[in-house]
């Protein structure tokens, strides 16, 4: 491909909002500020290795993957509803995913407030059938289903493009080679929709990993995740130090994910929704 | 490029050129204001606009530690800023902020003399309150048939799952510390280590560490005993009557929100004039009004119904405050605070 000028803005673009923060934070991480100065040290990182914060990296990645799993157990049989004949009302089905996301992602985990707690929504029409009362807000089961519900839509988005673009003679092939709907399903569609899958996982599990505003909302600031960590570091403790070096750490987190993803991926990788 | 990429891109830019443009223009002067969120009476702008001719930019924020950000990021220029004495700590320490020239604030003589020359600023050459208040306990008597009057009774299992803790680690580490008998300035790592383990101790009767929302919480009656900001609970008792507020015989945390002004801010002259109408009298009043935060401003103080201005929950008198501390900025130590705090959060 031909260099042409046109790719000067982007450049440009690139270089004020990505490299140089990522050098800054590099920068911030590798640096520890004493009343003396500045002085390059790696305490930052030494600190991050504390049996405390260690903690708070296995819950956030816990939740995430609890989240991530979830998403594409549900996610998955609606894209392949969305993707199928069998269902008339796609673009409806589309929409009903799509909207919510253009309301306030604040808004949206707000509203699971009101419904979960305790003399909530849920509560209050759980009463009405004569049932029992759930408490749930304010655990880690109300940060994994403010998780999922805000993030399903990006598991269910990528899956469908690919699921769509299968070519259905492949899959007539396979039923006339003499495949049953399971060894379809198991042989063809999911060894093809796996670039979908791919890009799904990540455009959950990375998010999933680094939010601290679904965290501190419904799991009432009891659940410290690794995104709140960072968070405290920048804005209640000002040590920028320990908080870019976190941010490394997880930078490296989503690099190896995204590695291992795309070690799963294959060749084909033109489906995906990157 | 194409003819049309032409023409939309010279649309693009004269769009651009035409919102520089615009923002220069200068027919009057103009006074930035940061403030918190919904922390003043809007009407009290446009009337400081209309009698001086000064227009007033209102930007609001959610958190000290917003503002310093965005402060201290630069590119943005205020005037009149409203941090808390330990964030005006740090400012001076940074060298943040501009003098103010106490002669150019008459009213400020309206302000009460035990709120003057606080630690914080001990010649008010940099700053004036604006709000005080302090921090206790919010309680719904439905609940609670007992006296509230210690910080013991957050510790109390009988009340598990129904206590609400601030979400901040000063404020819900003073908490305990007032409860070991200690100060809430502490730079003693034993004793801070001891407040922490206290506050694990209390983890599994905590409901919910929040901020905002616990107000809300406490009129929804979705819990029986919540830590909070006098200010926040004066709203709080109007929403809901069953709900009470008490400050801990231990004693307390006295906090203040006061104005002042940043380097680097274009119109001081504006600025010392929107002081000086904020604390006459009756807009002092009407500010505490609307707000239900406690004013230190005696003038205005003279205005509130009685029932409210002799309410010692609302306005304490230094006899109720005798145990009661300003925060300082703990410098590195914060450190300290934080590990601990997310100790207690990770437990």
């Amino acid at each position: 491909m031909k260099k042409s000028s046109a790719m000067i803005p982007y450049l440009v673009w690139m270089a004020i909002f990505i490299i140089v923060p990522m050098l800054l934070v590099v920068y911030y991480a590798f640096t520890v500020t004493t009343p003396e100065g500045s002085t390059w040290s790696l305490d930052n990182f030494a600190r991050f290795f504390e049996p405390i914060y260690l903690r708070v990296l296995w819950r956030s990645l816990a939740l995430a993957l609890v989240s991530t799993v979830i998403c594409l157990l549900l996610g998955y049989p609606v894209a392949m509803i969305m993707a199928g004949n069998a269902f008339t009302r796609k673009n409806v089905l589309m929409l009903l995913f799509v909207v919510p996301m253009w309301m306030n992602f604040l808004l949206r985990t707000y509203a699971w407030l009101t419904i979960l707690e305790r003399n909530g929504f849920l509560n209050i029409l759980l009463t009405r059938l004569g049932l029992p009362q759930i408490n749930i807000l304010y655990t880690s089961t109300a940060v994994v289903l403010g998780m999922v519900y805000n993030f399903l839509p990006f598991m269910v988005l990528p899956i469908y493009s690919v699921l769509s673009k299968i070519d259905k003679g492949v899959i007539e092939a396979a039923g006339d080679l003499g495949a049953n709907a399971v060894q379809v399903f198991t042989r063809v569609i999911f060894p093809l929709s796996l670039p979908g899958v791919v890009s799904g996982i990540t455009m959950v599990f990375m998010p999933a990993l680094t939010t601290f505003v679904i965290s501190r909302l419904l799991g009432g600031g009891q659940f410290t995740l690794i995104g709140n960590l960072i968070e405290q570091q920048f804005l209640v403790v000002g040590d920028w130090g320990f908080g870019s070096a976190i941010s490394m750490v997880m930078i490296i987190f989503i690099l190896l994910s995204m590695a291992i993803m795309s070690f799963f991926e294959g060749e084909d990788k033109e489906a995906t929704l990157w | 490029m194409t003819k049309r990429t032409k023409i939309v891109l010279m649309l693009l830019s004269l769009a651009v050129i035409s919102m520089i443009l615009s923002g220069c223009k200068q027919d009057k002067p103009t006074l930035y204001v940061y403030n918190w969120g919904d922390y003043i009476d809007e009407t009290i702008i446009g009337e400081f606009e209309k009698e001086t001719g000064i227009k007033v930019v209102y930007d609001s924020y959610a958190t000290n530690e917003d503002m310093y950000v965005k402060l201290k990021a630069g590119g943005s220029s205020y005037d009149v800023i409203f941090p808390s004495d330990y964030m005006l700590t740090r400012m001076l320490e940074e060298d943040m902020l501009e003098k103010i020239d106490l002669t150019k604030i008459p009213n400020a003589k309206y302000i009460e003399e035990r709120f003057m020359g606080n630690e914080y600023d001990p010649n008010n050459e940099y700053s004036l309150p604006y709000m005080w208040g302090t921090v206790g306990i919010l309680y719904n008597t439905t609940m609670v048939d007992e006296p509230v009057d210690s910080w013991d009774i957050l510790w109390d299992p009988k009340y598990a799952k129904e206590i609400l803790m601030l979400d901040s680690q000063r404020d819900s580490i003073a908490v305990a510390l007032l409860k070991l008998g200690y100060s809430i300035n502490t730079l003693d790592l034993d004793e801070l280590e001891e407040a922490g383990e206290l506050l694990k101790q209390q983890k599994p009767l905590v409901l919910a560490y929040v901020v905002d929302e616990g107000k809300d919480k406490m009129v929804a009656g979705e819990a029986a005993l919540a830590v909070i900001w006098s200010g926040e609970a004066t709203y709080g008792r109007m929403e809901n009557p069953d709900l009470e507020y008490a400050i801990p015989k231990e004693g307390t945390n006295v906090w203040f929100d006061v104005m002042a002004i940043p380097k680097g801010a274009k119109n001081i002259e504006g600025a010392h004039k929107f002081m000086d109408f904020l604390n006459r009298p009756e807009i002092a009043f009407r500010n505490a009004d609307y707000l239900g935060y406690a004013i230190p401003n005696w003038g205005g103080r003279a205005l509130i119904p009685e029932e409210i201005s002799t309410d010692r929950s609302i306005y304490p008198e230094e006899e109720d405050l005798v145990n009661a501390e300003i925060f300082v900025n703990l410098g590195q130590t914060l450190r300290d605070y934080d590990r601990i705090w997310t100790e207690v959060k990770a437990h």
